[in-house]
């Protein structure tokens, strides 16, 4: 009998491939459907999450069975896709598939008021954009992963640039368009060296290549640099809240939640895969950077007033983590300590999975919020609770699990690292022992500070009183909305009680990659890396206590006592004339923050003369990066540009010239 | 296992019933210090039963998370109870939680503490529930790193196990752990609301941090997050206690060794409350925007004794 489930099981790559080309014909379909506003929000939406489902089915799949390759006959004669399942990549696919799940169930109500025009056209980005992504996944030679790097690439710019009247949307389009070409040649480059003058470019070749340690190191700091580009490492993060903002909500869910793990599979494929040799300072380099990302990200997620900018900021945070963990496995694995390695390597694994689904879900909220509202600037919220309740306790889930808050996923991934930081010792070089205590202050410090930026996201938002009137009037999302956002906050919550069988399910890829996998000592309810008597975490019986707890006290203080409770106006202190204005605002609520970390920004301030009737106060905390490296940079370009301008005077003869001083120069050249 | 659960139910009760007259100690070792007649030790309790007895007066735009969170912030306080060894060692819930979880607990009841501030829109709730994350977000990571130097000492982040390791050792002195000790005070003078960076006393708008977020609680809600405020003290000392004297404390299935382990508690509950209030007596409060240089210096001083375990001990 063939159920669907076997039928993914037998050939899960065809199912795949055949998934990405109903993205395509459905984006083309959209096309077509122009003129019908109805069938495209609530016909091709759902139908693409239909292909979500089926790619997280194959990554479900994929994970377990052996690898599986394909040769598709495209593109250049001589040239064809090679594709190919592994683990690494099913374990992608199914962050993908889950995570784009609920978003584009969420899309299919949250684009119903959109124009049926840009509609069709965002629809056919959309699914592109989801079709290149799942083929970066498959892709097994350099060739097809360019091409789908740049379909991924390219229709996301698109998708970002959907309110292309806006011209600052049209600028950070731009920059975003930028930074990832630059790190596209840099990837370029990078399969060039890696394919170790074989001229040929599938990864097969490249897997099998003998590298010298220098053009190891080069391959690898060129991947580093690409892939670094396309998941917002510091320096090479300021696209992100440009881009983030600036597209529609779920899209921006989609890239922050999905497409920046894309350069977290990359970075793992060509480092633990491709390259036979690894080298212990690659670690030591990539756990640097990593940690300056998160403390970076998290100290202007702070600072920002706009919520969307709030929570790109709080993605380069957790791209930060993640790389950070990954320069962890690297000195682990080089140093010989496979069961660490594995370690590490599962807390990366769970937390890109678990940054899918709570920054997907939060970005999603805020679309909602801003529907409901029109309103991005935080300074303008406020009390939304009321008004959207399933929006405020869902978003409220997705709050609490970035924060690292036990019993949800957030925590389970940030445990499985601290852990690693301190069952490490004896490593070989004696100045790593000393950078590990530091590092994981860093992390420790990066986790803390996120928790007040949820605080501060959610408070401000959502709780206390509306800052404008008009916020009374706002409504709550629709149900293809609410359905989407549940999905992606029951997932925060079942990672986050469920890591035992989490971890099973993640370890034919730590198998893959690092030769070993993390043991849980401890049975279905509790995880016990390494050992019980290490340590030991079991989320179920956490969450079962405090609920008892809970449901004991409310009843024993209804029994005892009485459940009786008078409304009265809030309490003023005194002073009769309280208003929405008077509650913290979104930059009052970063000060402390920005007065600790003014180092980094370039704080730009303008305060209200004491005498003026119309007081307008205005204050923004910028990146320092931006004007001490882009800005610089610019410059020089502008500047080289010019220079080169001044060979073109519109003028003929003095072209001529320029291609007959060519012609003789390349004379003299060759026949020397 | 039975018996563990019985010993662990009792443990968490004993807890939950005592930690009143943990604070009722100290309130009256400081009225003594501050040459005041001092209340009596039972009044903690007396306050709890006249505020459960009153009627709930809740502002006109609560919203369900404004009620909801002193009834969250109490069953966190009393999970941590239970895990925390206090007089026997090993209990079976010590496995459901190592000392991280333990981390996220507290950050979980501080979160809901701050979030149901935020709730009603005055502007003092907003201005704690701000100051408290401040203070938490230093004071949280150096709590982590004090118990890292803990752990890299017991190969183990499990308490029972850190508390076995330390009690059982030969006398032999720890460099890194007199780092943490300070560093661990520091970081519970500030959690706990205490002098010198906040006072519990205080209603004054310049200066108070736990109290701006609580102001809008009343009757049961305000019981519940005082008891939760008295469990949060236990909890911090018996912390101490277990890391850095841990001597008494029973282990695993000595049912003999109880009384006396409950004996050597009640003595070292009784030493620490007379010490923090002595120290609050001799301190002043600090500025608040000196609480981050305050946390920091615990922080580098937590940060401090990992290195220095890595340099001296291993």
């Amino acid at each position: 009998m063939t159920t669907p489930l076997t039928l993914i099981a037998d050939a899960p790559l065809d199912i795949a491939w055949g998934v990405v080309l109903f993205w395509l014909a459905l984006g083309f379909a959209a096309l077509l459907l122009q003129g019908s506003q109805h069938l495209l929000s609530r016909l091709v939406f759902p139908l693409g999450a239909l292909g979500a489902l089926g790619i997280a089915a194959v990554g479900v799949a994929g994970m377990i069975l052996p690898a599986s390759t394909m040769v598709l006959p495209i593109g250049l004669p001589d040239l064809p896709f090679h594709l190919r399942l592994d683990a690494l990549s099913a374990f992608f696919m199914l962050l993908l598939g889950g995570a784009a799940f609920g978003i584009t169930v969420y899309a299919s109500g949250y684009f119903r008021s959109m124009a049926a025009g840009p509609l069709a056209l965002l629809a056919l980005w959309y699914h592109l954009f989801l079709a290149g992504m799942v083929t970066v996944l498959l892709a097994d030679d350099a060739y097809a992963f360019m091409v789908s790097w740049e379909v991924m690439a390219l229709s996301s710019y698109f998708l970002v640039t959907t309110d292309h009247k806006i011209p600052e949307i049209r600028r950070a389009g731009f920059l975003y368009l930028l930074i990832a070409h630059v790190g596209a040649v840099s990837l370029l480059l990078a399969f060039g060296v890696l394919q170790g003058g074989h001229g040929d470019y599938t990864f097969d070749t490249m897997r099998l290549a003998e590298m010298t340690p220098f053009w190891a190191s080069v391959a690898f700091l060129l991947a580093l640099f690409g892939f670094g580009a396309k998941a917002g490492l510091v320096p090479l993060h300021v696209w992100l809240p440009e881009a983030h903002p600036a597209a529609p909500s779920p899209v921006s869910a989609l890239m922050s939640g999905v497409m920046l793990k894309t350069a977290v599979y990359g970075l793992l494929r060509v480092t633990f895969d491709l390259l036979n040799i690894q080298i212990g300072w690659w670690g030591t380099l990539t756990l640097a950077l990593g940690l300056m990302t998160a403390l970076y990200g998290v100290i202007f997620a702070a600072v920002q007033s706009d919520m969307k900018r709030l929570l790109a900021w709080s993605s380069i945070e957790n791209i930060g983590v993640i790389i950070a963990a990954f320069g962890l496995t690297l000195i682990f694995y080089t140093d010989g300590k496979g069961a660490l390695a594995a370690l590490t390597l599962t807390a990366l694994l769970y937390h890109a999975l678990n940054h899918a689904f709570f920054k997907g879900l939060l970005f999603v909220g805020t679309g909602s919020v801003l529907h409901a509202t029109g309103v991005r600037h935080m300074g303008h919220l406020g009390g939304l609770m009321r008004f959207m309740p399933w929006t405020a306790w869902l978003t409220l889930v997705g709050a609490l699990a970035i924060a690292g808050l036990p019993p949800l996923n957030g925590f389970v991934s940030e445990w499985l690292l601290l852990q690693a930081f301190f069952l490490t010792f004896g490593l070989t070089y004696p100045y790593l022992n000393m950078v590990i205590p530091v590092a994981a202050a860093t992390v420790a410090l990066a986790v803390a500070l996120a928790a007040y930026v949820m605080v501060k996201f959610f408070g401000v938002i959502f709780l206390g009183q509306p800052r404008d009137p008009a916020l009374r009037e706002a409504h709550e999302a629709g149900w293809p909305e609410r359905l989407g956002m549940l999905w992606l906050a029951v997932g925060c919550v079942l990672l986050g009680l469920f890591p035992a069988q989490v971890i099973d399910w993640l370890s034919p890829v730590v198998r893959l990659l690092v030769g070993q996998t993390l043991v849980n000592d401890g049975n279905w309810l509790m995880l016990a890396p390494v050992s019980a008597k290490r340590a030991s975490y079991a989320p179920l019986i956490f969450f079962a206590v405090v609920v008892a707890v809970l449901l004991l006290t409310v009843l024993w203080v209804r029994r005892v006592y009485h459940g009786r409770v008078r409304r009265s106006d809030p309490w003023d202190c005194g002073y009769p004339e309280q208003d929405a204005r008077m509650q913290d605002s979104a930059e009052g609520f970063g000060q402390p923050i920005r007065q600790i970390f003014e180092v980094f920004m370039r704080v730009e301030r303008e305060t209200p003369d004491p005498f003026d009737r119309k007081p307008r106060y205005h204050g923004a905390s910028l990146d320092k990066l931006w004007f001490i490296l882009y800005v610089p940079i610019a410059r020089v370009t502008g500047w080289l540009s010019q220079q080169a301008g001044r060979l073109q005077h519109g003028r003929i003869q003095w072209y001529l010239i320029y291609s007959f001083a060519t012609l003789i120069f390349l004379l003299v050249f060759t026949t020397r | 296992m039975s018996a563990g659960i019985l010993l662990q139910l009792a443990q968490s009760l004993l807890a939950i019933l005592l930690a009143p007259l943990l604070m009722g100690w100290v309130n009256q070792c400081r009225a003594w210090l501050q040459g005041r007649s001092a209340p009596p030790i039972t009044q903690p309790y007396r306050t709890l039963r006249k505020l459960f007895h009153k009627d709930a007066v809740i502002a006109h735009n609560a919203s369900p998370l404004f009620r909801f969170a002193p009834y969250m912030i109490f069953a966190c306080m009393a999970l941590a109870a239970g895990i925390v060894p206090t007089i026997a060692n090993d209990l079976p819930f010590s496995p459901a939680a190592d000392v991280i979880a333990l981390v996220g607990i507290f950050a979980l009841a501080r979160v809901f503490l701050a979030l149901a501030a935020m709730d009603i829109g005055s502007s003092f709730g907003t201005l704690g529930a701000r100051r408290e994350m401040l203070v938490s977000f230093l004071a949280e990571p150096a709590l982590l790193m004090v118990f890292f130097t803990a752990s890299l000492i017991s190969q183990s982040t499990e308490l029972p196990i850190i508390v076995q390791t330390l009690a059982h050792r030969e006398f032999a002195i720890y460099p890194s752990l007199a780092f943490a000790a300070v560093a661990f005070w520091m970081i519970s003078v500030a959690e706990n609301a205490r002098i010198p960076v906040d006072n519990p006393t205080t209603h004054l708008e310049l200066t108070m941090i736990h109290e701006a977020m609580i102001l809008e609680y009343s009757a049961r809600h305000l019981a519940l997050i005082e008891w939760a405020v008295a469990l949060k003290l236990f909890t911090y000392s018996a912390l101490g206690i277990a890391l850095f004297l841990p001597w008494g404390i029973a282990a695993q299935g000595d049912v003999a060794a109880l009384p006396l382990a409950l004996l050597a508690m009640v003595a070292k509950l009784l030493l620490g409350g007379a010490v923090l209030s002595f120290i609050e007596t001799i301190s002043a409060k600090v500025r608040l925007f000196r609480a981050p240089e305050f946390l920091g210096t615990a922080f580098m001083l937590a940060v401090l004794g990992m290195l220095i375990h890595f340099l001296l001990e291993v």
